[in-house]
């Protein structure tokens, strides 16, 4: 599905990703965690083609990211901000993205799921975060496509639409789809990724299931095991 | 004494009822000009029928009338002057001459009037001169309604359209001179009147005066000429109502004023020229009611000149005002409209509340280095004006309009 | 391309600032006239204003709209579109809009000032074009300073730098440069000082029009060539044309390489 060889990727001075190397196969929820700064979104951006790596390849579906911006076809990304031009309606907004990419109706389906109908006819400028994250997660959904990346979806969400996010992500992973997620709320991958990716100093420093990570830090629970890997490298 | 003079009239008024109409065409019994003036006597009429007539040195004698019917064309094939006029009383009218001789010693013109009086000509047609219509030590005639068309090219080599030279009491009207030298050029000569002309595109001057007092141009046009008008050494010359049009280059303007006193310049339009007056050492000068309008420069003064009033006239859209490059100033402004004025008239009298300076910082950079000028209208220039403007130290500090007007003056 | 450029465009459209720039034209076009009652005088005044005002609106407006859509260009560089097509459209959006501010704010009172059946029209039409060339090459410079500065401080700082430079600071350089070297031939270096900076350029075109007497005054063959004939008027347009499509391949080259 995804292929990053030897990834390497500086701002400035500063090394993000140096040597990475992933492979992620087909269908399934992978968890991308990392401490801040271990680069989790520069190489979510990498695989968008959002960032420029300064060295090494990726190719996605077997396409190589630097040559043709069409892959993106086959991708549904979330971002982590929700900020969209103010003096646009909902309605327009998601008009204007499909628009951009395909004709779907999916939406009318999301925007009955997060209740967004009263919001149709607002200015985006005037909506409040919780709701504009509706808004994003709408807009990710709403296309098919076989790769899902989101980054940090749970943001501002009340538990009930956290709840329905929770669902919507199962769905799509019944229906054979690879999701790429990064969050910082353990619950929330624990309870839905089937296989993590840990990032630490720009590589990879575990890639497995969350039980062989217990097992190899030899902790009881995620969360610890998390924190057991970082103090054990900053120790 | 008086026996003598009514036998003069009496010979006078029995020569005109005699007086005979002799016909000249290229198939008549006379056919030529030149014949044809030899038989004639004293106040004849020769009317020559149109046809081709290849003359030149006709010499008018005596006191003739001269029409052309249909513009018969008098060709000189370049070999000299064609008609010399030396008797009183002459009047030509409606030939077509063409091809003048010309000469680097001799002036040689179109038709020469010398020392005669009461001539008239008119309706004349002249191409391929070299001078066209040259009047010599004679006075009180008219040249009317003449057609001068020259291909001159250069100075040194072409002559003048109308020139007189020492006369006296000329009118000179509702000409039309084009693509000579100077289109009208006037030489000690005084009273003359030079009216409704329209003289363009000529090599040096649309009309000029060199030591010439006492004359009026009023109403002509003068447009694309090398520069409009010339008036130099000469005192008490009265200049109104006339355009002064699209005379562009280097040193051209509407009109140059070189040592001239006590003149009046009334009504006059002065548009689209790179200078629309240059001025140098001239006094007592009278500058009313004219329009300046997008000149390069409405008026430069070079120096030397005192007590001249400009008063009422319009300055629009110039690119600069007045030039001046002395630190003195003698002359005064008053009362003119200014469209780069920017004052208020907070007691609405039509007159501007803060006075107005003509002279810009700008004009004196220009002056020096000329390659400047492309910063012309650009923001930093408006600033050191600005800043010349609330405190002079270039320009005269009394050199300013006290009631600037604000609303454009009709007259 | 042509899709983002749309919705940048009626996004902008939308805008308080678009009304605000749109009304501050209509105004002054308003005042110009009706209360001065002189076309030719109000074209001569708008011509300044011109000349200052839209690149510096020009380029603040650019600066602005870059950063204030930076998360909606993130969220389009997430789609399957291309990065050049991106930019170019928004660049479009922007310069487009300001020129319509521009061309309807003074249009619409000349319009019905009587206009048409002025012989300014000539003068107001030029007065346009160089404008709308303004605003094209000074957001396109507006883009280029913030697609290279993250910090939107700095961007400002450049922006506003960056036209007190090329409005007042490279004349006054270039004045005292002429009149340092006075005493050479001069009508080469003034005219290429002039090609240099677009603000000079399309003063050059306008003093064409407005000025052309007093340009015919000087005596240098080159000067005479340049404003004498139509040779001026063109090279004026190309090299206007030139300083729209290098910032614009800057914008091109600039947003391949960068990271969001």
């Amino acid at each position: 599905m995804v292929t990053i060889e030897n990834l390497h990727k500086k701002f400035g001075k500063h090394q993000v990703l140096s040597g990475l190397n992933l492979t992620i196969t087909e269908g399934g929820i992978f968890a991308v965690l990392g401490p801040n700064g271990s680069g989790k979104t520069t190489l979510i951006k990498s695989i968008l083609g959002m960032v420029i790596p300064n060295k090494g390849n990726i190719s996605v579906l077997g396409e190589d990211v630097k040559k043709n911006p069409d892959y993106r076809h086959k991708i549904d990304y979330l971002p982590q901000i929700a900020n969209f031009p103010s003096n646009l309606k909902v309605k327009e907004l998601i008009k204007m993205i499909k628009d951009l990419r395909k004709y779907t109706n999916e939406d009318e389906r999301l925007i009955k799921l997060f209740k967004l109908e009263p919001f149709l006819d607002k200015k985006l400028g005037n909506l409040s975060g919780g709701t504009k994250q509706k808004v994003n997660l709408v807009l990710t959904f709403m296309f098919d496509s076989p790769l899902i990346i989101l980054d940090e979806p749970t943001t501002g969400l009340d538990p009930i639409s956290l709840i329905r996010l929770k669902d919507l992500i199962q769905t799509e992973k019944a229906k054979g789809k690879t999701i790429l997620i990064t969050s910082h709320i353990m619950g929330f991958v624990e309870e839905v990724s089937d296989e993590i990716v840990f990032l630490l100093e720009g590589k990879i420093y575990f890639k497995g299931t969350i039980s062989k990570l217990k097992t190899q830090t030899n902790q009881p629970d995620f969360e610890h095991a998390i924190a057991s890997i970082l103090t054990d490298n900053h120790a | 004494m008086k026996h003598l003079t009514v036998f003069f009239i009496a010979i006078l008024m029995a020569g005109n009822a005699i007086a005979q109409t002799i016909e000249v065409c290229t198939s008549c019994p006379i056919s030529t000009l030149k014949s044809a003036i030899e038989k004639a006597k004293d106040f004849d009429t020769i009317l020559v029928k149109k046809g081709n007539y290849k003359e030149h040195g006709i010499i008018v004698n005596k006191p003739l009338t001269i029409v052309g019917k249909n513009y018969p064309v008098i060709d000189g094939q370049s070999k000299g002057e064609i008609i010399t006029i030396t008797a009183d009383n002459v009047t030509v009218d409606g030939l077509f001459i063409i091809n003048v001789g010309t000469s680097y010693t001799e002036d040689y013109a179109a038709i020469r009037v010398k020392n005669s009086k009461n001539f008239t000509i008119q309706n004349l047609v002249l191409e391929k001169l070299f001078f066209g219509i040259y009047i010599e030590k004679s006075r009180d005639g008219k040249v009317f309604h003449n057609k001068i068309i020259g291909d001159a090219v250069e100075e040194y080599n072409s002559g003048n359209g109308i020139q007189l030279w020492h006369s006296k009491n000329v009118e000179i009207e509702h000409n039309f001179v084009q693509h000579v030298r100077d289109g009208i050029y006037l030489e000690f000569s005084t009273f003359c009147t030079i009216k409704n002309n329209v003289s363009s595109l000529n090599i040096r001057y649309g009309l000029h005066f060199m030591f010439s007092n006492d004359d009026t141009y009023q109403d002509n046009t003068f447009e694309n000429n090398g520069a409009g008008v010339a008036v130099m050494f000469s005192k008490r010359i009265k200049m109104y109502n006339n355009i002064f049009k699209e005379n562009w280059g280097t040193a051209s303007y509407g009109m140059l004023l070189k040592e001239i006193n006590d003149a009046e310049i009334i009504g006059n339009i002065f548009e689209d020229n790179t200078i629309g007056i240059n001025i140098e050492g001239s006094n007592r000068i009278t500058y009313k009611h004219n329009d300046f309008k997008n000149n390069g420069w409405a008026i430069k003064v070079r120096g030397a000149c005192y007590t001249n009033h400009f008063f009422e006239n319009n300055f629009l859209y110039n690119s600069f005002d007045i030039a001046y490059n002395s630190k003195v100033n003698d002359n005064v402004f008053n009362r003119n409209y200014w469209s780069n004025y920017t004052g208020y008239d907070l007691d609405k009298n039509g007159v501007g509340d803060v006075p107005y300076r003509p002279v810009k910082l700008f004009s004196y950079i220009v002056n020096r280095t000329p390659e400047t000028i492309i910063l012309l209208r650009s923001m930093f220039i408006d600033i050191i004006d600005f800043s010349e403007k609330v405190s002079p130290v270039f320009t005269p500090d009394n050199l300013l309009d006290k009631n600037p007007l604000t609303k454009q003056i009709t007259w | 391309m042509l899709k983002i450029l749309k919705y940048s465009f009626f996004d902008l459209m939308r805008s308080r600032w678009s009304y605000v720039y749109f009304a501050f034209y209509l105004l002054l076009g308003i005042v110009l006239l009706f209360l001065n009652n002189d076309l030719s005088k109000a074209v001569i005044t708008l011509m300044n204003v011109i000349i200052v005002l839209v690149p510096l609106i020009g380029t603040i407006f650019g600066v602005m709209y870059y950063y204030n859509s930076k998360e909606f260009t993130e969220l389009l560089l997430a789609q399957p579109l291309k990065r050049s097509s991106i930019f170019l459209g928004q660049y479009l959006g922007v310069a487009l809009s300001l020129s319509m501010s521009l061309i309807l704010g003074l249009g619409i009172p000349f319009v019905f000032y009587g206009l048409f059946k002025s012989n300014a029209i000539w003068d107001f039409s030029l007065l346009l074009i160089t404008g709308t060339f303004l605003t094209l090459i000074f957001t396109a410079l507006a883009f280029n300073i913030a697609l290279s500065n993250e910090n939107k401080i700095k961007g400002f700082g450049y922006a506003i730098l960056l036209w007190l430079l090329l409005a007042i600071i490279y004349d006054g350089a270039f004045l005292m440069t002429l009149i340092m070297f006075e005493d050479y031939p001069l009508d080469k270096l003034s005219l290429v000082g002039t090609m240099l900076n677009p603000i000079d350029l399309s003063r050059t075109l306008i003093l064409l029009k407005l000025d052309i007497s007093a340009l015919l005054g000087y005596t240098g063959a080159v000067f005479k060539e340049f404003f004498g004939t139509n040779f001026g008027l063109i090279i004026s347009f190309i090299m206007l044309t030139v300083w729209v499509i290098l910032p614009v391949l800057r914008i091109v080259f600039k947003s391949k390489k960068k990271d969001f």
